[in-house]
């Protein structure tokens, strides 16, 4: 049974995307779909092209072949079937349908917490300053700092960069959201919080594609988690499934008894 | 018999000083104004160009830093007219060469600015879907500014000081003028000795207004 016929399709279908970096292949024929308010995690060792992957999601990186669509609309390249890339302007637009929350937080260090949300919502979005500014404390709201609201970066701890940074991506009001291994730079204390926003996100519905090392929080939050190595989807399924001791796929094992071992 | 420093004779001819302080001053300022336009254009241009365009800035550069002010002041003010029909004065002469000379320096600091701003911030600036022109003007100038400003400071007084060359093509700017006093009343140390306070005095002035602006960024930061 095809995905297409489905009643529910995927909001986002990325079909046999390959790329490399020179000689390395980072990503071999990956595909993987998320339907509308799924939670998909990634997990794999590091270098197995998670991140990657996430990346060529809204086209931060470029990938050599396959496709990639979100409802319905290929990503990168013009839809003619030709490899052609698509107008930056073109890629900008694409890209707004997309959040994306960083590793290292990434927030503009010249704005303030609000003025980070705001950016996109008046240059992108159009809206003026006082509908913007509402919306920016509506967010941060959300994420628990509206009393932040004209602090600067350099004035917040990590967990709270990362709260304004997931406020500054839903505040756009993206079809899915990508989370790029987004407490993997937080001191463990701080974790807790970043994740308590996500969760709650995830109970309001909103569409997920999520690359993490926190396997607690990986089995607790998604509704299926794929399995990385070498480039490749090595597993596919819901997380009693994958994070189960007794998988018979090697690899997966490996990678879970290594993990364990390393965080007890 | 020692030497009696006597200022009477400076402070009669001080506006010759004081005029050709306020002349340096509007030197510079015309100067560094175009030489900032000049090397923020190039610098945007080099770190988005293809190699070719690279190769030609780069020569630029290279060719400017390689060469003394003075040659340069030479050149384009007695040169460049001989070659092509041009008539200008000697303080438009000597503001079309510092220009071109700052801009060559500032291409510099600007560019390596440029690239200092970190990938992520670009990254997050094309996940939110802004246009390579809006990332441009909202993400990468602004953090580009807070990372150069300390060297542009350096630069910005730098050539405020090379405005001093222009005596040479008879410009009365402050050095000039103390020169003038000088074959007036061979008071040559009292004269220098002035003309060096008011270089240093400016030079501080200028640095501590920088340092305000520096540090009004870097709270910002």
């Amino acid at each position: 049974m095809s995905e297409a016929s489905n009643a529910n399709p995927a909001l986002l279908d990325v079909r046999d995307v390959s790329k490399a970096f020179g000689a390395v292949e980072v990503l071999r024929s990956v595909s993987l779909q998320v339907k509308r308010g799924e939670v998909v995690t990634v997990i794999g060792p590091s270098g197995s092209g998670k991140t990657t992957l996430l990346r060529c999601v809204n086209f931060l990186e470029s990938y050599d072949s396959g496709s990639i669509r979100i409802d319905g609309k290929e990503v990168g390249y013009r839809e003619a079937g030709t490899r052609q890339r698509r107008s930056e302007r073109d890629l900008a637009s694409m890209r707004a349908e997309t959040g994306m929350v960083f590793q290292s937080f990434n927030l503009f260090p010249h704005l303030t917490a609000a003025g980070n949300i705001m950016l996109g919502l008046t240059k992108v979005r159009g809206k003026n300053e006082a509908e913007a500014r509402s919306i920016a404390e509506h967010w941060l709201g959300r994420v628990g700092l509206a009393h932040k609201a004209d602090s600067l970066p350099a004035e917040l701890s990590g967990g709270q960069q990362q709260r304004v940074g997931i406020a500054r991506a839903v505040a756009m009001e993206p079809k899915i959201l990508l989370l790029d291994e987004i407490t993997s730079a937080l001191d463990p204390e701080l974790v807790g919080e970043v994740l308590a926003v996500v969760r709650s996100l995830a109970e309001d519905g909103m569409t997920m594609l999520m690359v993490t090392h926190e396997m607690a929080f990986a089995r607790d939050a998604s509704s299926r988690i794929v399995f990385m190595a070498d480039g490749g989807v090595s597993a596919v399924g819901p997380p009693k499934e994958i994070l189960a001791a007794e998988t018979t796929n090697e690899r997966l094992r490996t990678f879970l008894a290594r993990f364990r071992a390393s965080h007890f | 018999m020692g030497y009696a420093l006597n200022f009477n004779l400076i402070w009669r001819h001080f506006d010759k000083l004081w005029g050709g302080l306020l002349l340096s001053l509007e030197l510079a300022v015309i100067s560094i104004a175009i030489g900032v336009v000049i090397g923020l254009v190039l610098a945007v241009w080099y770190v988005s160009a293809g190699r070719a365009v690279r190769a030609v800035i780069a020569a630029y550069v290279e060719f400017i830093r390689n060469v003394p002010l003075i040659l340069l002041v030479y050149l384009v003010f007695y040169g460049l007219p001989t070659v092509v029909d041009l008539a200008y004065s000697a303080p438009t002469s000597f503001v079309l060469t510092l220009s071109v000379y700052s801009g060559a320096y500032l291409v510099e600091v600007f560019r390596s600015g440029l690239e200092a701003v970190p990938r992520g911030q670009l990254d997050a600036g094309k996940a939110i879907g802004l246009t390579p022109w809006q990332r441009l003007l909202h993400v990468r100038l602004p953090t580009m500014l807070r990372i150069t400003l300390p060297a542009l400071s350096n630069t910005f007084i730098s050539l405020f000081k090379d405005t001093s060359i222009a005596s040479v093509i008879s410009v009365p700017e402050l050095t000039f003028g103390a020169q003038w006093i000088n074959f007036n009343t061979f008071r040559i140390v009292e004269v220098y000795l002035v003309t060096t306070a008011m270089y240093l005095v400016t030079g501080y002035i200028m640095l501590f207004g920088l340092r305000l602006v520096e540090r009004r960024f870097r709270a910002a930061r």
